[in-house]
């Protein structure tokens, strides 16, 4: 069997690379899929905890399929606010979005 | 290599052909046609090894080849595991016999259909159909079919399709039957729509994938219905005798059916939907909207055939109840007719097909719902090779006429209009002769053809267990097919050429015909497997292999019916009459004006697009616009905020002239204000707003005090 230690590793990577690109990235959408990464990355270590602690009890996946849930709503919400900017202002770049700033 | 590991291989190449094509090799259109033509040839030669194994097994249908694994943890203790896996029994072989051959055909004639090896279109763009470049040659230009720009892409969905069907044929349980169910719609609306820039295209994207939605969320419905009764899924499962006992005497709460009949129905109306069977059947003429492997794909070898195969594969479970099995019997029979008088008058040489199919889908459908198990599953198989063979030679016929548009360009000409047509024989003598063989085997040409065989048997058996009505809906919908298919044969290739266009016509590439000839060569000898016994001189000389082979997948072998000349003749009278009637009336009919059989009613399909328009789509928008819209989200929601706005101002003057101006202004007042502004004028220079400069120094920040934590708590 995998080591727990393996998943965990694999998670912190998957995070690192989201949070990378949450940091790293212009495009409204690039950072979305940043999010993603990070929400999922979260999801690998609910299931491993919950794979290599009491398997009878469902927590951790039940909590990784809010996450889910979560992560569809955010997305949804956010491609959304993403696709109605780029109709109003016809870009797609954090950095331009600044009409609010002072 | 054991059986049972080739069975969880075979469909794994196209679906790495998809991930390979899509990941890295798009850019290259003869790389990306390699793999996928690979894959599927792997798929196919797998398939043929497992298919030859299951011939040399006796009693394959009481030890079938299965192999599964422990998927899904049931939670209920540690061992109960919800497991997958794959089954092959004498119908899957049969089934996985014609599968694997047409989608094999169909990646190779894609090669030729999408026009490799030609050069780039002058003008084509991403989500059209190629519009022709021009070549200079000998000093003098002229103008040839260009290349897909989308070539890689369409083999990439070719072989996610493949992978989807493979799954579905394969499976052992209706859970990754219905997935494999659902990636083909998935794959479908992508491939039907797959020139997106056509509104046409699009439109028939959707409507396919809404359509067949309708039918599959039912069907998903039964699944759960049957694992609540039941709890499992596999299909050895399902059918022991005990399970199958206890199905039938449950009642359900439902119109006095059993849960065995509710269930049998549910899973059924996933059919209806995805064999584009009456009242669905809206979706599939439009679905020619695709390129024509597409409408081969569709149409004979997976999707449709899938819709089949569920009934096919559920048969043990449909057929317990008789009610259900009335409802599948007066569908199919009445799908059979009502698309067949359709057909008649249509003038695209692919939606005549289209209709051909549906018709032929109800025999398939009406056969099962009379319970002739084994000539439903010889009609499939045979109508999977002479329908994949009439649609890819649809396909080379509009690629000949295309080549026509391009020499004269004139592009007002419609390259799928048969009235454009005419004297194609001459011009494409291959595809002329290939197609001539798929039409009657369609029609049922006596003795020589596939299609003979198996529509022979449906009627044998509808009229052998006394289901008059159902013989006589059947009998003279087989009469409309030749009728429609002679028809269509002789405006597309007998007479003279109507247009420039056709005499400019051209056999196409070898990639095209090769497919052609080896599917026609099926659609004749595939039908001698299946001969009754019992036929007058013919019967006996080649053993009814089909009857035992497939009949042995049921636990009761079925018993074949008793020779009886009556439907016999009718098979030869139909097929014949409606051949020589088709001739007769069409030979000298030049233009749509002459057709006498172009009335309003049956030319737009009995008014069903209209009606489910009026019916369906528009009270859907209505109720979107005026209930939703104008009554919840303006009337109640907006009216709810107007009363809090004027409430809350209220309140708001109040706090206002007796709380806030006096106190806070007077009190505190601009002093404090003063100093707040200063000190944000100053502090505002921190507030940039970019979100990321904000997380990058609370990741600073973390990592500072977690740094710090670490060095003074731990160290």
């Amino acid at each position: 069997m995998v080591p727990l230690s393996w998943y965990l590793i694999f998670a912190a990577a998957l995070f690192s690379i989201g949070l990378f690109g949450v940091l790293s990235r212009r495009n409204a959408v690039a950072i979305l899929l940043g999010i993603e990464l990070m929400l999922n990355s979260v999801n690998i270590n609910l299931a491993a905890f919950w794979r290599y602690g009491d398997v009878l009890q469902m927590t951790g996946q039940v909590f990784a399929i809010i996450v889910f849930a979560v992560a569809a709503a955010e997305v949804s919400v956010g491609l959304a606010l993403v696709i109605s900017v780029y109709r109003r202002r016809n870009t797609v770049v954090a950095d331009d979005i600044n009409m609010m700033k002072w | 290599m054991t059986t049972q590991t080739l069975m969880w291989l075979i469909p794994l190449p196209p679906i790495l052909a998809f991930a390979l094509i899509v990941l890295f090799t798009n850019r290259s259109k003869g790389l990306s046609h390699t793999v996928g033509v690979g894959a599927a040839f792997l798929s196919f030669l797998g398939s043929m090894i497992v298919f030859v194994r299951a011939l040399g097994v006796e009693h394959l249908g009481e030890h079938p080849f299965e192999s599964s694994v422990p998927w899904l943890p049931l939670g209920e203790s540690v061992d109960t595991y919800f497991r997958i896996g794959v089954l092959v029994d004498p119908t899957t072989a049969a089934v996985l016999f014609f599968v694997a051959i047409t989608i094999f055909m169909i990646f190779l004639y894609s090669v030729g259909y999408q026009n490799f090896g030609q050069p780039k279109g002058d003008h084509d763009h991403k989500g059209l159909p190629p519009h022709g470049g021009t070549v200079e040659e000998h000093g003098h230009k002229h103008v040839v079919p260009s290349v897909e720009p989308m070539y890689s892409r369409f083999f990439a969905f070719l072989g996610l399709f493949a992978f989807g069907m493979y799954v579905l044929v394969l499976s052992d349980n209706l859970l990754t039957f219905f997935v494999g169910w659902e990636i083909m719609g998935l794959c479908s609306y992508l491939l039907i729509g797959f020139w997106y820039a056509k509104p046409s295209a699009r439109d028939a994207a959707v409507k396919a994938f809404m359509t067949t939605r309708i039918g599959d969320v039912f069907m998903l419905l039964g699944i759960a219905y049957l694992y609540y009764a039941t709890g499992t899924l596999t299909f050895r499962g399902i059918f022991t005798e005990e399970v199958l006992h206890t199905l039938a005497s449950v009642p359900s709460e439902f119109l006095g059916f059993s849960a065995a009949g509710l269930i049998g129905l549910l899973l059924f109306i996933g059919t209806v939907g995805k064999s584009a069977q009456f009242p669905l059947h809206v979706w599939l003429p439009d679905a020619m909207e695709g390129p024509t492997p597409v409408s081969a794909m569709i149409h004979a070898a997976t999707m449709v055939s899938a819709g089949v195969y569920a009934v096919v594969r559920m048969f043990p479970l449909i057929s317990l109840d008789p009610q259900t099995m009335t409802v599948v019997a007066f569908i199919g029979a009445f799908t059979a007719i009502f698309a067949a008088t359709i057909a008649v008058a249509q003038n695209d040489i692919k939606r005549v097909l289209a209709y051909s199919t549906i018709s032929q889908l109800g025999f398939m459908i009406a056969a099962l719902g009379t319970g002739a198990y084994v000539a439903a599953v010889f009609h499939l198989i045979t109508h999977a090779f002479f329908k994949a063979l009439l649609f890819l030679g649809s396909g080379s016929v509009i690629h000949g006429m295309e080549h026509g548009v391009l020499h004269t360009g004139n592009h007002n000409v419609d390259p799928q209009d048969m009235f454009n047509m005419g004297g194609l024989r001459n011009k494409m003598p291959i595809t002329f002769w290939t197609f001539l063989i798929g039409g009657f085997a369609l029609s049922g040409f006596p003795l020589v053809t596939a299609g003979f065989w198996s529509k022979d048997e449906i009627l044998a058996e509808a009229f052998g267990h006394g289901h008059w009505a159902v013989f006589l809906t059947l009998a003279v919908a087989a009469f409309l097919t030749a009728f429609y298919t002679m028809r269509q044969i002789t405006l597309t290739f007998l007479g003279e050429p109507r247009t420039e266009e056709a005499e400019h016509a051209q056999e196409t590439p070898w990639t095209m015909t090769a497919p052609l000839v080896i599917l026609a060569f099926f659609a004749v000898t595939y039908g001698w497997v299946g001969i009754p016994e019992h036929f007058p001189v013919l019967g006996g000389l080649v053993t009814n292999w089909l009857h035992e082979f497939v009949g042995g997948t049921l636990a009761e072998h079925p018993e074949a019916v008793e020779f009886s000349i009556i439907p016999l003749l009718t098979s030869f009278v139909v097929a014949l009459g409606g051949l020589y009637a088709g001739w007769v009336v069409y030979r000298n009919v030049n233009s749509p004006a002459e057709d006498r059989f172009q009335v309003p009613l049956l030319k737009n399909k009995y008014y069903f697009d209209e009606f489910y328009d009026r019916a369906f789509v528009k009270p859907a928008y209505w109720f979107a616009e005026n209930v939703v819209y104008r009554f919840l989200d303006q009337g109640v929601i907006d009216g709810v905020l107007h009363i809090f706005g004027p409430v809350t101002d209220r309140i708001g003057t109040i706090i206002r002239n007796y709380f806030d101006l006096p106190i806070i202004n007077r009190f505190f007042g601009d002093g404090s204000a003063e100093v707040t502004q200063r000190a944000g004028s100053r502090l505002r220079v921190v507030q940039t707003g970019r979100i990321q400069q904000y997380l990058m120094l609370a990741l600073v920040a973390f990592i500072a005090i977690g740094a710090a934590l670490y060095f003074f708590l731990l160290a």
